[in-house]
This record gives structure tokens, C-alpha cells and sequence, in this order.
């Protein structure tokens, strides 16, 4: 009998490994998703098979539970504009980690109901309370530490029409209180073991973690907020593997650890991007520390009319799409400019892709593809930087600190991280709301810059704007 | 539960975390979103848990309170799964849609 279980399990693990793999290569990564899907499906359809078709309540509650979930979350997924994509993967996580957290929680709860159903052997209840505190630590820290830093993206929050600006504040005396609090919490989940059915653990688990997450982000500032967000993003899935602990099941284990290492990777790669390691990021406080200076300078701005005379004749455009663009929503207008130049005057068209551009890694990659932008043109950072010189014009687009030639001063927020060298370019134009400086808070030389052409306005209303003014020229 | 079955879990979870590694290292950035997306869909595995929870929770001694938070649980879950292929899958579709028009 469990046998062919452990077989069922063991064939979706293998279907989730080829699945991820396949995931790696342009290619191959729809057949990828694919399998992981049918990998879930052989998971589900193999747990409900082992359970036994009784046909008591609990069928109408599961097969309830399994319709609505399923509906909320393939409307979700139709609705979202490709802008919102890391807003909402991010809470799809969530969702995953919280529904981890509460099946420990409502295990342990079972002891506390009733002492009864306390199991007597030793080695399962230490296991048990050990998986189910840790559970508790990785799904509470990561579900106010990313609400906190999703507030944190927006700039503030509006209580009753006010605006809050979320604070950053990071004193040096907070590292030790945050290596405290993790100590804390282990010493809780060891007395816990002794005492599965004492509710105070539990709650005091529950309170530290919660602070835990607050305590984490709150420091945290500067560009490094989406490696934050990444981070937090593979910790929670970890808690599906502890949850596999405490029901002992082994694709649960396999999958999650397998999901949350690779989340970890993508981590790693966006740390170095910047230039950064994980213990900076997590440990100094960067950037936006109330030390902003007033904006001083002033710079006059252009219109599109004269952008796309310039434009004409031009050989080659690099195009450099950050945040903005997402906001905005222009990529389709980007598009279209881009055609209308090559078409009108033969204009060789590329993109520069920073790794950390937008909010997530491969967000542009996302949004341009959505609108039909060819794979070709789409150039990783060094691979197109030597390429600047040549270049007649550097379009810019609502990006700002990843172009900010003070990242190659080694001072401020954004010291040492690698930059588009869009300035190298012999005209560059900038398509962005005001000089305001970008989410690192530090000002932008760039856009001082003689050679620099700003057109001040919304992407969207700029792009057409422009493509306008060549379509009339 | 014994000894050598937690330690064949605990072995399981080291080398899946191994695996995990080696198997993301050399991805472009293109693919970076769909495969946080996906990976992330597979993360869903949640429901196995839920499921689990669910029948323990209305089978076993079902108290009120732990048998609420299993359903919800399950719900929650499914989400993360349908959600999060459905999702995977529209970006997948945009990606390769505009290679075979593109190139």
C-alpha cells in the first residue's frame, strides 16, 4: 500500500527537477511549466488516492477548499496586467508560505485542544515542534516583513487621505537586537518540545517572528530593496519543507528545499549585480537616510519635436527601459518608436537590459516581450556597454539609479554598483516625470549633463508624443 | 516515527537543496521572472501539506478551530498553484509567441 505512494511521490519530484531544468532555457521553458504543473497534479491526485475515498464531510470541505482556491487563483492570474507581475508572484508566495504556517498551526493547536492526540513518542514530538516553530519563524517573519517592504516600493502609505512616508531606520545597536530575537525564538521552540500543549510558546514564536520581519526591512533601503524581497520570497517557501517534516511526507521535503535553494540562487545573482553581498544588505543600512539633499540645480527641458529631428539620421539607438516604463506602461509605445526609426531612417535598434532593472530580474525582459520586442535586440549590461560610444543616442526611459555614473564614484548609496554607461553615448535623451532623484535617493549627474535632452512628462504621453513628431517630420 | 526515517528526510532535504543550486546557476536573464514565477508555482506543494492537514484535522480529533485553519490552508494553497502556472504560463506564451513572430 505505501509503496506505489512513495513511487507517486517520487514521480512527481522528478517531473518537478526536469521541469525547473527545462525552465532554464528559452526554448524549452514552456514544456518546463508544463511539467512541473503535471508533477503537482500526479502530488495531489496521489494524496487524495492515499487518503481514501470516505464519503463523510471532510470530502465536501476538501473538494470545496480545492474548487475555490483553484478559481481565485486562475482569475488573479488572467486578470493581473504583465506590469504587476512581481506584486503579484510575490503574493502568490505568500499565499503558499501562509498555507505551510497554518497547517503546523493547526496541528499543534490539535495538542492543545486536546492533550490526547499528543503523540507519546519522544523523537516524533521533537520533530514535530521543532519543524512547526521553525514554520512559524520563516511564515510570520516573511509576511510582515514583505507586507512592510511592499509599502516600503510604494513610497508611503495613506492613512484617512494622509500621506506616511515609510521610514528608514537602521542604528548599528539593531544587529545584535536581530540576532537576539532569532536566538529567542530557538530557545522557545526547545522549551516548547517539553510542553507541546502550552498555547504561550506559541503566541511568543508567533510575536517575536512577526518583529523579526519588521526588524529586517526596516533598515533596508536603497536599491537593495528587491534582493530583499527575493530573499524573503525563497525563506517562506523553506517553510513547505518543514511542514514535510511534520506530516513526514517526502515530496513535500524534496520540493521545497529544491524551490527555496533556487530562489536563493537568484538571490545571489542579484547581489552581485549590484555589487553587493548578503550580509550587507541584510546588516549596514543603505541609502535613503534622510541625508537627501534639496534639489539645486535646474536643467531646461526639451519637446519631442526636437528630439526626433535629432533623431533623424541617427544610426544607432540604444534603448535603457527601467521602472518607469513599468509604471507607465509604455512598452508598446516604445515598440512602435522603435520600428518607426528603423523603418524611416534605417536606424539600428538595441536594448540595454540592466540586471536589476524594474523591481524583480527579467522584469523588463517581461514587459518588452509582451510587446513583441524581438529576443535579438535584448542585450544584457556587458555585453552592450562597450557598445555606447558608437551610439548616436541613449533612450532613456524612466530608468534613473541604474544609470547614475555616481555608482562608479565608490561613495553613497549606490557606490560600486555596475551601471548602464548610457552617458558614454554622444547624445543622450531622458523620457522622465521630473529631475527627482531615483529609489537609491541620490541625485542623477547624468541628467546635467550637456549632451543630455529631457523630456519631462509621463513615458506613455511622451512615446506617443514622439512617435508622432517622426511620423509628421 | 524512526531515527532512520527522520535521517532519510534530513538527507533528502540536503541533497534536494544541492540539487536546487546546481540546477539554476547558468539561466539568462530573460528567464529570470518566468522561473522565480514557476519555481514558485511548484512551491505550491503546500497543498500536499494542507491536504494532509485537512483529513487528519476532520478525520482524526477533529476540533473545530484546527480544522478551519486546514481549510483554509487548502484554499490558500490552490491558489498559489493554479495561480502561479496559469501566470507562468501566460509569460511563457508572450516570450516564445514573439521569438517565432520576431525572428
Amino acid at each position: 500500500m505505501q509503496d506505489w505512494i512513495s513511487l507517486g511521490y517520487l514521480l512527481s519530484a522528478a517531473l518537478f527537477i526536469f521541469g525547473l531544468k527545462k525552465l532554464g532555457h528559452p526554448r524549452t521553458a514552456p514544456f518546463g511549466n508544463q511539467l512541473g504543473a503535471l508533477g503537482m497534479l500526479v502530488a495531489v491526485v496521489t494524496t487524495i488516492l492515499q487518503m481514501g475515498l470516505g464519503d463523510g464531510i471532510e470530502w465536501v470541505l476538501i473538494g470545496a477548499g480545492l474548487v475555490i482556491g483553484s478559481l481565485i487563483g486562475l482569475w488573479m492570474a488572467i486578470r493581473v496586467e504583465m506590469t504587476g507581475m512581481p506584486e503579484l508572484v510575490a503574493l502568490f508566495n505568500r499565499f503558499g508560505g501562509a498555507a505551510s504556517a497554518l497547517v503546523a498551526l493547526s496541528e499543534v493547536w490539535r495538542y492543545m485542544e486536546d492533550s490526547s492526540n499528543v503523540p507519546t513518542d519522544q523523537l516524533e514530538i521533537t520533530v514535530i515542534m521543532v519543524a512547526a516553530g521553525l514554520s512559524a519563524l520563516v511564515g510570520w517573519m516573511t509576511l510582515t516583513g514583505s507586507l512592510l517592504a511592499m509599502f516600503k516600493l510604494k513610497g508611503g502609505v495613506s492613512i484617512f487621505g494622509k500621506w506616511i512616508k515609510t521610514p528608514t531606520w537602521g542604528p548599528v545597536w539593531l544587529n545584535p537586537v536581530k540576532v537576539m530575537m532569532v536566538v529567542g525564538v530557538a530557545v522557545l521552540i526547545y522549551l516548547s518540545i517539553d510542553a507541546p500543549t502550552d498555547e504561550n510558546y506559541l503566541w511568543g514564536i508567533i510575536g517575536i517572528s512577526s518583529l523579526l520581519g519588521i526588524v529586517l526591512v526596516l533598515p533596508i533601503g536603497g536599491a537593495d530593496m528587491p534582493v530583499v524581497v527575493s530573499l524573503l520570497t525563497s525563506l517562506s517557501v523553506l517553510s513547505a519543507a518543514f511542514s514535510g517534516f511534520i506530516i513526514g511526507n517526502s515530496v513535500l521535503i524534496v520540493a521545497g528545499s529544491l524551490v527555496g535553494a533556487s530562489g536563493l540562487i537568484l538571490t545571489f545573482i542579484m547581489c552581485k549585480a549590484m555589487n553587493r553581498t548578503l550580509p550587507d544588505v541584510l546588516f549596514k543600512s543603505f541609502g535613503g537616510s534622510g541625508e537627501k539633499e534639496s534639489l539645486t540645480r535646474t536643467k531646461v527641458g526639451s519637446d519631442p519635436d526636437e528630439v526626433a529631428m535629432m533623431l533623424d539620421g541617427a544610426q544607432k539607438v540604444i534603448i535603457v527601459p527601467g521602472y518607469g516604463m513599468a509604471v507607465s506602461q509604455c512598452q508598446h509605445q516604445v515598440k512602435e518608436f522603435a520600428d518607426l526609426i528603423a523603418e524611416k531612417y534605417d536606424t539600428e535598434v538595441k536594448y540595454a537590459i540592466h540586471p536589476v532593472a524594474g523591481r524583480m530580474p527579467g522584469h523588463m525582459n517581461v514587459l518588452l516581450a509582451e510587446a513583441n520586442v524581438p529576443y535579438e535586440q535584448l542585450i544584457e549590461m556587458d555585453e552592450i556597454n562597450p557598445e555606447f560610444p558608437d551610439c548616436d543616442v541613449a533612450l532613456v526611459i524612466g530608468a534613473n539609479d541604474t544609470t547614475n555614473p555616481a555608482a562608479r564614484s565608490g561613495e553613497g548609496p549606490l557606490a560600486g554598483m555596475p551601471i548602464i554607461d548610457a552617458d558614454a553615448a554622444r547624445t543622450v535623451v531622458i523620457v522622465k516625470r521630473s529631475l527627482s532623484v531615483g529609489y537609491a535617493g541620490v541625485d542623477n549627474d547624468l541628467f546635467y549633463m550637456d549632451k543630455t535632452m529631457m523630456l519631462f512628462g509621463d513615458g506613455k504621453a511622451m512615446m506617443t508624443g514622439l512617435n508622432n513628431a517622426i511620423k509628421e517630420s | 516515527m524512526t531515527p532512520e526515517f527522520l535521517i532519510g528526510n534530513i538527507t533528502l532535504f540536503v541533497l534536494a537543496i544541492f540539487l536546487g543550486f546546481e540546477l539554476i546557476t547558468k539561466v539568462p536573464a530573460t528567464l529570470h521572472t518566468p522561473l522565480m514565477s514557476g519555481a514558485n508555482a511548484i512551491s505550491g506543494i503546500s497543498i500536499i501539506g494542507a491536504l494532509i492537514g485537512a483529513n487528519v484535522a476532520y478525520d482524526g480529533g477533529a476540533t473545530a478551530v484546527s480544522g478551519i485553519l486546514a481549510f483554509v490552508a487548502v484554499v490558500l494553497a490552490m491558489i498559489n498553484v493554479v495561480g502561479g502556472f496559469a501566470v507562468t504560463n501566460r509569460m511563457l506564451n508572450m516570450i516564445a509567441g514573439k521569438k517565432r513572430g520576431g525572428a
